[in-house]
């Protein structure tokens, strides 16, 4: 009898547990915006905005996984070295690219409205980047990627309809296919990105 | 010019019956993917988006920079009469894609906004209820028959399209434009070329001050800026094309499946 009270006691203490622990994306989505937003709206320079939000990119954004994304069927002829070495250029190339972008919008109010569980994998969440006398109302899509639900992370940003994950893909698969497939000539004009 | 108009539609029909066998929504999907759009003139495509680029910076860019600065009811009030005008291709297009309740809402709409609304400057019709409006052209309803996009082109001054957006824009230009039949081809007493050609300037002006940031943003940030453009527009007219903003859910995700890092 005890034995059977103790299992049922951890049975509920283990759903307690982790449900106090897993982060539903809509959640995630909007206290990362909250935070991007209080960066952007603070009275510092602007490379200190950019420093700040580069560490929230590094929390909230699967950088490798956007890399390998981004890098297409090209992802498959790389070796371990390569894959390192890409790893590391993407993750400048991405900080850089994300943040200057980010760090141009002056208080952005971004209200999440919903969300689409479209597998075990993802949840695309839906939000509204508010209008302002200089701005269109913009619909912006976060596709999360769940797979570990205590840790969701940021993939893609469909901004009206438009992924800029897919639209990266498609730059790098055209500086690719202007080179003959050469991999080097994207790690290069990657490494310029990030030093200029 | 009426045995034109009829000679189009007979036309688009035709292809319509030719192509519609297996023209459902993922067929339409399929074909307008923008990674299977092949950039067949990349090189002439290239130096037509430079000059385009050139003079951009030297007419549209600073143009834009100027109006926006307008006051925002001005810039509304502008961008709603180019819409208005715009709905004289919308209509003939939705009837083309069998969308007839759609074409009545919008002759009403157009009817409401250009006397009520003065000359389309308000929106009324929003006012009163009206859906979303969505525009439509020739490329989309040959697209919705089942063609396919063909080649991608950027045009001089008009910028990206595609073989068959290009062609089909010339439906507009025989007869199958209201907007255009009684400015340039038909001698009104009411209106004149320059109506028809200045629209046409405002309504670049006013797109790319309403993306004014968003070009600027995007050209800093590219590391091919020619590249972006050209997926960021496909994306675009796949989008218009099936009439959804929802494409994410539609598009091949195999490539995201195949990534496992955590």
């Amino acid at each position: 009898m005890k034995f059977r009270q103790f299992l049922l006691v951890l049975f509920f203490y283990s759903l307690i547990f982790s449900n106090s622990y897993s982060i539903e994306p809509d959640v995630f989505v909007q206290s990362t915006v909250n935070r991007a937003s209080n960066i952007l709206s603070k009275n510092i320079s602007k490379e200190d905005k950019i420093n700040e939000l580069k560490v929230i990119a590094k929390e909230t954004v699967d950088i490798a996984g956007v890399g390998f994304y981004s890098l297409g069927s090209a992802r498959k002829n790389l070796d371990d070295i390569q894959k390192i070495k890409y790893s590391k250029l993407f993750e400048s190339y991405f900080l850089k690219s994300f943040s200057s972008r980010l760090a141009e919008y002056t208080n952005p109010e971004i209200e999440v409205q919903g969300k689409k569980v479209l597998n075990e994998s993802y949840t695309i969440v839906n939000s509204l980047l508010i209008g302002t006398s200089d701005r269109p109302e913009v619909k912006i899509d976060w596709r999360i990627y769940t797979k570990n639900p205590d840790d969701p992370l940021i993939r893609d940003l469909i901004i009206e309809g438009l992924s800029l994950a897919r639209t990266q893909k498609e730059e790098f698969s055209s500086i690719l296919n202007s080179n003959d497939g050469d991999i080097n000539i994207l790690f290069k004009t990657l490494e310029e990105f990030s030093n200029n | 010019m009426f045995r034109k108009l009829v000679l189009i539609v007979t036309i688009l029909l035709f292809s319509a019956f030719s192509a519609n066998a297996g023209s459902d929504g993922e067929l339409i999907l399929k074909k307008n993917q923008p990674s299977d759009v092949k950039d067949c003139f990349e090189n002439l495509n290239r130096a037509t988006f430079a000059f385009n680029q050139a003079l951009d910076g030297i007419l549209f860019r600073p143009v834009a920079s100027a109006y926006k600065v307008l006051p925002s009811p001005i810039k509304t009030g502008v961008s709603n009469s180019l819409d208005n005008l715009s709905t004289l291709v919308t209509i003939p297009n939705n009837i083309l894609q069998g969308e007839i309740k759609k074409a009545g809402i919008n002759s009403g709409r157009f009817v409401i906004n250009t006397t009520v609304g003065i000359l389309g400057f308000i929106d009324v019709a929003q006012h009163l209820g009206f859906p979303e409006y969505e525009k439509e052209d020739y490329g989309q309803s040959l697209a919705t028959m089942g063609v396919g996009p063909g080649c991608y082109l950027v045009l001089p001054v008009l910028g990206p399209s595609t073989v068959r957006d290009a062609t089909a824009s010339v439906a507009s230009l025989v007869g199958g434009d209201a907007w255009y039949n009684v400015t340039v081809t038909n001698d009104t007493q009411y209106f004149s070329d320059f109506d028809y050609y200045a629209s046409r300037v405002t309504s670049g002006i006013d797109f790319r001050a309403k993306n004014y940031d968003a070009i600027e943003n995007l050209e800093k940030n590219s590391i091919d800026f020619y590249a972006s453009v050209k997926s960021l527009y496909l994306q675009d007219r796949q989008q218009k094309i099936l009439n959804t903003n929802k494409i994410i859910e539609t598009q091949d995700d195999s490539d995201w499946e195949e990534i496992e890092t955590q």
